[in-house]
């Protein structure tokens, strides 16, 4: 058929641009010739904000980035502050700090699984996820207070402790959520249309993905061993046992796969943390106005959608010279382009969906 | 493949490394709180990533930094800098590299070197005002190609243009 | 006897028609509700549960609603094929249904009421054609409203539709073979001598071929590529609003109907009781017109099964689509004639 190459502009308003991101195709009937991502819709000038705000005032700020993961955030933030000004944080407030975190994680990568199921049609499964992540978002409310932007944790350690009846809630959460991961499983790994539609899609090989530097399940998925918490522990992860699920073909079934694999080995980790739970304080001596000299630090953790860090430069004042966060869904973003080149418009979606972007992160 | 963790003294037989190579053109360097960071000149730029790349195996870039360094100068150094993280996989191994660079002086682009410079260099650009020669489109990322200034010098204000 | 003429040919037949209206909206308002609780109850969720009890208000409330927004047209979009797409699709949706029997016969004083507004010997070939009208208000509608996504959207609606019309036609033709007849109350009184046509072996393939593919024709999940919300925002109707949204929300149901409606004619008996040719089951057929009990009863079962299989399954992409009904529905369609067409010939 002959077919005029057309512009079609995807977002900033469509069902799954996944925020305010706005693609601009140019497609030859619906095969995809050239993509090029317009962001920074979300653009709030966190960077600019963060010169003129004290280190406590910024922690709250973060959880405004990637608001599907705060804690990540939040964690990434105290680590590089605390690495900056030397502070040792107490065990307790180590654990609790992973227990969150790998709480957070398994509420994030369960709404990636929602939500890149729904943009490839399967509806249901987003709502099934949603059941165990509103679980999850429970835990955070009995801990803080909060359900999204959560601010759980302070520099030097915790805000509050786990409680008993917490404790319980949790354990509860932790046995729940591998049944619906079952079901979810049931309703996609199998499925002959799901396999149609992710496997050999978004295709990025291991090399390419290292020059673009995609981190996370993503590369993972390429079969790139590469999980911060194993190869530089941070908050005392070294100190549980699990695996790093990997995948082999690179594309959206295997990322799909490696995350389903991850939520498991969270809550394997988020298990040893509750059972071996150490007494103790829950933060640091922490000046009740912290000034760090001068200095710069980068410190990155793994976070839900890959390396997330921060690099800050202190000036000796209680506010930092520099924030600067290495956002992992802008890394991955990019090779969106790559990642997309030839294949159809429904696939665009399907990829998209599998990278697990937020534009509160990307945009900053 | 597999992963090692971080070997802590790598870092200093690397910077003996790259003494040994880049003598004179290695301006600063420190190794704090087990961070290696490296200034140079502007000139060394590309030789010395295409050195840390090829033959030290840093294969990935990290992140690029922009700073601006109004608040605190230092006598005889322009007044922006420009910092490229860089990680070794799979050792987990860390180097800074910091650039010099005033605002109408373009750095060399690394595109050529690490794809994932692509945007970062629009960032910085976007955000400082800095340019990169030899990028392959280097326009505003974040902010409308309209707008006036560069919102992360320190000489723009907080509640905006 | 002019006078009862008049009565029995023109007012009865015009009642009907009405009927049979009123019937399709009620339908849709009923399928809209329990789409939303069913689906609902399927993710977990509620579903609509405010207006009325259990919500069955919900759909009227919404129609109410969607008459009272404004209609917008977008100064670009050509006035009369945009205009006209909603009115083709509603209207294709609703005259197929004059050849569908709901029901038998009530014979009353010589006079027997039947529950079908027309009978024609070539019946099924009407509804066919007819039906298949509405890929032209999906073209219509898409490329009229002269923007990029009703256009995509149109285009594989129109691509989707006749792949999937050649599939329905061979398995259809099954059935024909069988009744050797086109005429659907013919096919469903022959299924009273001989049992349902689901039940015997060579029609069980056809059954199949024909159910994927009325999914498939009318634009329902996994197949809904069209109209494909996470890719195509809306698909052809994208820049529909209002009244005539309206339209096509209540065709699709109406196709929906319609589809079920010719899967229990062709292989479920229609109007039948189960096995009503055995005596012994005769009970479950107690009085003249307890037929449209049954009809409705089946349908519903087939409506369930559209909603069921929109809660279970992701969707198709449009060349996996379009290789499964050429590379599978097809050739599977066409083997299958050939051995329904060698055992009638024995």
């Amino acid at each position: 058929m002959a077919f005029k190459q057309i512009e079609l502009n995807m977002g900033p308003q469509h069902p799954s641009t996944h925020g305010v991101l706005r693609l601009k195709l140019t497609v030859d009937n619906e095969v995809v010739l050239k993509i090029e991502p317009v962001i920074g819709y979300l653009h709030r000038g966190m960077e600019k904000l963060w010169e003129h705000r004290t280190y406590p005032q910024i922690t709250p700020l973060t959880d405004r980035l990637d608001y599907i993961a705060a804690i990540l955030n939040n964690l990434a933030y105290v680590l590089a502050v605390e690495k900056l000004a030397g502070l040792e944080v107490p065990k307790r407030a180590q654990y609790i700090r992973v227990i969150l975190a790998e709480l957070q994680r398994v509420a994030s990568h369960l709404a990636w699984a929602g939500f890149n199921a729904n943009d490839i049609g399967a509806a249901s499964v987003l709502l099934y996820s949603f059941i165990e992540r509103e679980g999850v978002l429970e835990v955070f409310e009995a801990y803080c207070g909060a359900r999204l932007t959560v601010h759980a944790l302070r520099i030097g350690g915790v805000a509050n402790d786990l409680t008993p009846k917490l404790i319980a809630l949790i354990r509860q959460v932790v046995a729940a959520v591998p049944q619906r991961l079952a079901d979810i499983e049931a309703l996609l790994s199998e499925n002959r249309i799901w396999k149609h539609r992710t496997i050999g899609i978004g295709h990025i090989a291991p090399d390419d993905a290292l020059r673009y530097g995609l981190t996370g399940p993503a590369l993972r998925a390429a079969g790139v061993c590469w999980d911060l918490r194993k190869n530089i522990p941070y908050s005392s992860s070294e100190d549980f046992d699990f695996e790093v699920p990997l995948g082999q073909n690179s594309d959206v079934y295997d990322r799909y796969l490696v995350r389903m694999a991850e939520m498991r080995q969270s809550l394997r980790i988020i298990t040893q943390a509750l059972d071996r739970l150490p007494e103790g304080e829950l933060c640091a001596k922490v000046p009740r106005f912290l000034k760090i000299p001068p200095g710069e630090v980068f410190h990155t953790i793994e976070g839900a959608k890959g390396e997330l860090g921060f690099y800050i430069k202190s000036n000796g004042t209680d506010k930092p010279e520099r924030v600067k966060m290495k956002a992992p869904s802008f890394i991955n973003m990019q090779c969106f382009e790559k990642m997309c080149q030839g294949y159809l418009i429904a696939d665009v979606v399907a990829i998209l969906g599998s990278l697990d972007i937020v534009l509160g992160e990307i945009d900053k | 493949m597999s992963a090692k963790t971080n070997d802590p003294a790598a870092l200093p037989a690397l910077l003996d490394a790259l003494t040994a190579r880049f003598g004179e053109r290695l301006l600063e360097s420190h190794l704090e709180k087990g961070e290696l960071s490296v200034r140079v000149t502007r000139e060394s730029l590309l030789p010395l990533l295409a050195f840390l790349r090829d033959a030290a195996g840093f294969n990935a870039l990290n992140d690029m930094i922009g700073l601006d360094n109004v608040n605190a100068p230092v006598a005889g150094r322009p007044r922006f800098a420009v910092l490229y993280q860089l990680y070794k996989f799979p050792d987990a191994r860390r180097i800074r590299i910091v650039v010099d660079t005033a605002e109408n002086e373009p750095l060399p682009s690394i595109t050529g070197l690490y794809q994932s410079a692509d945007w970062a260099e629009r960032e910085i650009f976007d955000m400082f005002g800095l340019r990169f020669a030899g990028h392959p489109g280097l326009t505003r990322i974040y902010l409308d190609d309209e707008f006036k200034g560069h919102p992360l010098r320190k000489d723009f204000p907080l509640a905006g243009a | 006897m002019n006078q009862h003429a008049l009565i029995f040919d023109l007012l009865i037949p015009l009642l009907k028609a009405a009927a049979v209206c009123i019937y399709l909206m009620v339908m849709v308002i009923i399928m809209v509700w329990l789409e939303r609780r069913l689906v609902g109850w399927m993710q977990g969720r509620l579903g609509p549960n405010r207006v009325g009890c259990q919500g069955v208000l919900q759909p009227i409330a919404d129609t109410v609603k969607l008459l009272l927004k404004e209609n917008i047209m977008q100064k670009q979009a050509d006035w009369l094929l945009f205009n006209i797409a909603p009115i083709i699709v509603l209207v294709s949706a609703l005259l197929a249904f004059c050849f569908i029997p709901f029901g038998d016969t009530i014979p009353f004083k010589g006079y027997t009421f039947t529950f079908w507004v027309a009978e024609s010997p070539v019946g099924l070939l009407l509804v066919m054609g007819i039906s298949s009208l509405s890929v032209f208000a999906l073209v219509f509608g898409g490329w009229g409203s002269n923007s990029k996504y009703p256009l995509l959207g149109g285009l594989r609606s129109v691509i989707q539709i006749l792949s999937y019309e050649i599939p329905v036609a061979l398995a259809v033709l099954a059935v024909v073979f069988y009744s050797k007849s086109m005429n659907l109350v013919a096919i469903v009184q022959q299924q009273h001598e001989t049992g349902w046509n689901i039940l015997k072996l060579p029609l069980i393939v056809p059954f199949f071929i024909f159910w994927i593919c009325a999914v498939a024709e009318t634009n329902r999940a996994p197949f809904d590529l069209p109209e494909a919300e996470s890719e195509l925002v809306a698909g052809f109707h994208t820049e529909y609003s209002g009244i005539k949204f309206a339209f096509f929300f209540m065709a699709e149901y109406t196709h929906m109907v319609l589809a079920s409606s010719l899967a229990v004619v062709l292989f479920f008996g229609g109007w039948l009781a189960p096995f009503s040719q055995v005596k012994a089951l005769a009970w479950l057929h107690p009085f003249p017109g307890a037929g449209v009990l049954w009809y409705f009863i089946k349908i519903m079962g087939f409506l369930c099964l559209f909603i069921w299989i929109r809660g279970t399954f992701p969707r198709y992409r449009f060349d996996e689509l379009i290789k499964l009904a050429w590379k599978w529905m097809v050739p599977l369609a066409l083997l299958n004639i050939f051995i329904v067409a060698l055992i009638r010939i024995w």
